[in-house]
């Protein structure tokens, strides 16, 4: 499970946490919590006395089919800080983003591409900034993560890649969408031209991204449990349908993945890798792109989901136009609103009516000019 | 460093010692028909060797007047002439680069000319008498050129980029980069641009390098790369 059980986040949840408590007190339990609080504010306790907090929490965690929301962070695409600042200023300010969320998401999905070139130093810095969210963390991984050392580091700070968990009463999986089939044996590749292979979007010696055979099984066997109106949200790097092959905005195997996602009624792929607002619905399967931290990348120049709103053309003069970060709110019916909060522009909400209604409800405001 | 110079000079060197070979051959070659000894040339036995001549080889220096190649006496002209390509590719491992470059990021080919081979060959004039050669020439020339700016557009090193940024991180295959508009009035500039100004605008700025020479061979070779991947694109000056 890949969360952080820093001493940072710990502490943040238990402050939260406390103020959750507070505000659904009973005053004779008010006593109890204040007395604490005042503890860790004089300095007498070390954080981690908040314990008492969980005091109040009411059925609200526990139930199921209820509203919710998370946060989400995606491809910062870090080089170490004296080699590039300004992608480390992007994820700063995203997580300042989230952590000023009043109130704060239940968790931070974090969309994968972390490092630019999967170095340890990259890797770490990354997971150092994360450690900053006050909210819960949950990880995926990118090709940017992986090729150099195909995955060592960054499982060693972030666990499995591939992994589910529950949240009240929504089923979330985990996946590595980046799985790529070997092309640098043949080609005598070094671990680092093998990665550069990969960095490089427009780079057509590499092979396409897949789920890939094991983790498609294990999906299955992972949702085998649920019934068909499951409340179910996917997580991926690449988006699980094909939208333009040479550049990787494509999952080779995609319609094997959809074929196990069919049975359910409302399927959420929330998916980072493209950096920009993309949307799509295939039958039960509603599609949400992420913002980067970083850049923003252009549009496919074919093969566009109907649904997607094009964000009109970034403008060069100003590195965080285009860029950001942004919110899912949760639906009881397991559909969501997709907030694309950019940086530089009004935030843009796609909502669960629009991807419902195929598109004729709810339509997002149409951005002033072209994104050619 | 040019690598078109270098890979023509080196080019024109081999080509000099095939011929001197051929020369040797026509006139002291006892036994045209033995082409035995091949494997003083090939390229697996000898390669990373220092070559020594020995009693069944011939020191041959090329027109360069630095290399000398060594090769087995008594070789067909074919064979000599393999040997020496052999050599000359193991001495130059980036021979195919054009090649690799296009497999790595691949970019459009230039226009198809075949027309003009068809039908009646200009009577009388000169000029417009193309032959097939002609037009392998000036594809494979012009495609070299846009392959030189693809490296460059992919290469941070290359642009001189102090933050490990090339053009392909926000820019592949050269999409949104629009040749095609301009010149045109860049309101953040406040005046009218013309490609090369908005190529050097973004080196200075999302890949913060210091500005290429306008009419530098690298300006040249960016420009060459973005322009070929628009082929087909209406020309709107001014569009924005
Ligand atoms: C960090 C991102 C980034 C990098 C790196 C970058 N650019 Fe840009 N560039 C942009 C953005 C954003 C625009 C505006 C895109 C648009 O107009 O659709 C742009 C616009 C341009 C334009 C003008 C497009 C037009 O419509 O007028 C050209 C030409 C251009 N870039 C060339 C380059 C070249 C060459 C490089 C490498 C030296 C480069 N860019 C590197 C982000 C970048």
């Amino acid at each position: 499970m890949a969360t952080h059980p820093s001493v940072e986040t710990k502490y943040m949840e238990e402050r939260r946490e406390l103020f959750h408590g507070i505000r659904n007190l009973e005053r004779r339990s008010f006593l109890k919590v204040s007395a604490a609080a005042l503890g860790a504010s004089a300095g007498l306790a070390y954080p981690h006395s908040f314990t008492p907090v969980s005091v109040a929490q009411g059925a609200e965690d526990t139930g199921s089919d209820q509203a919710f929301r998370f946060a989400y962070v995606s491809d910062s695409h870090l080089y170490e800080k004296d080699v590039n600042d300004r992608f480390v200023r992007g994820l700063l300010r995203a997580v300042d983003d989230v952590n000023n969320l009043d109130p704060q998401p239940d968790f931070v999905f974090y969309g994968g591409d972390l490092a630019q070139l999967g170095q340890e130093k990259e890797l770490e810095l990354g997971a150092q900034i994360l450690k900053n969210l006050k909210a819960p963390l949950r990880i995926m991984v990118g090709e940017h993560d992986w090729y150099l050392d195909m995955g060592q580091k960054w499982q060693e700070l972030f666990g499995d890649p591939t992994y589910s968990f529950d949240h009240k009463g929504v089923h979330f999986v985990v996946l590595n969408s980046v799985v790529e089939a070997d092309f640098w044996t043949e080609r005598n590749m070094t671990p680092m031209e093998r990665m550069m292979t990969v960095a490089g979007l427009d780079n057509s010696l590499q092979s396409p991204f897949t789920v890939g055979q094991t983790q498609r099984k294990w999906l299955q066997d992972d949702l085998e449990k649920l019934s068909d109106d499951a409340r179910l949200i996917i997580l991926s790097h690449s988006p699980l349908y094909k939208l333009y092959k040479p550049w990787n905005f494509w999952t080779d195997d995609a319609e094997e993945v959809q074929a196990i996602l069919n049975r359910f009624k409302n399927v959420v792929v929330i998916h980072g890798h493209t950096h920009q607002l993309l949307t799509n619905r295939i039958g039960n399967i509603h599609f949400h792109g992420v913002l980067s931290t970083a850049w923003p990348w252009p549009y496919a120049p074919e093969g566009m989901p109907e649904l997607t709103i094009e964000m009109s053309r970034p403008d060069p003069f100003n590195p965080n136009d285009g860029c950001g970060d942004g919110e899912v709110h949760v639906h009881p019916d397991g559909l969501v609103d997709k907030i694309y909060n950019l940086w530089n522009r009004n935030p843009v909400s796609v909502t669960a009516a629009y991807t419902a209604s195929g598109g004729s409800d709810s339509v997002p405001p149409k951005p002033n000019r072209p994104s050619y | 460093m040019n690598w078109t110079l270098i890979r023509g000079s080196a080019r024109r060197a081999i080509v000099c010692a095939m011929l001197l070979f051929w020369a040797a051959f026509l006139a002291g070659c006892k036994h045209p028909s033995e082409t035995a000894e091949l494997d003083a040339a090939d390229p697996q036995s000898d390669a990373g060797k220092e070559t020594v001549a020995t009693a069944d080889t011939v020191d041959v220096k090329s027109c360069d007047g630095e290399n000398t190649v060594q090769v087995a006496k008594g070789l067909t002209g074919q064979a000599m002439a393999d040997a020496l390509m052999d050599q000359w590719q193991r001495n130059h491992p980036e021979a195919n680069w054009v090649t690799e470059e296009k497999e790595k990021h691949v970019f459009l080919p230039p226009a198809d000319n075949s027309a003009l081979l068809q039908g009646d060959q200009g009577k009388g004039h000169v000029y417009g008498n193309f032959t097939e050669r002609d037009l392998i020439t000036w594809a494979r020339e012009a495609e070299k050129f846009v392959a030189e700016g693809s490296r460059i557009f992919h290469s941070g090193d290359e642009l001189g980029s102090q933050i490990a940024v090339s053009c392909d991180m926000c820019h592949p295959h050269a999409a949104n980069t629009h040749p095609e508009t301009y010149p045109k009035y860049q309101v953040q500039l406040g005046r009218v641009v013309l490609l090369r100004d908005m190529i050097n605008w973004c080196v200075e700025n999302p890949v913060r390098a210091e500005p290429l020479d306008p009419n530098g061979p690298k300006m040249r070779a960016l420009e060459a790369y973005i322009m070929a991947q628009r082929k087909g694109t209406v020309m709107e000056y001014g569009k924005h």
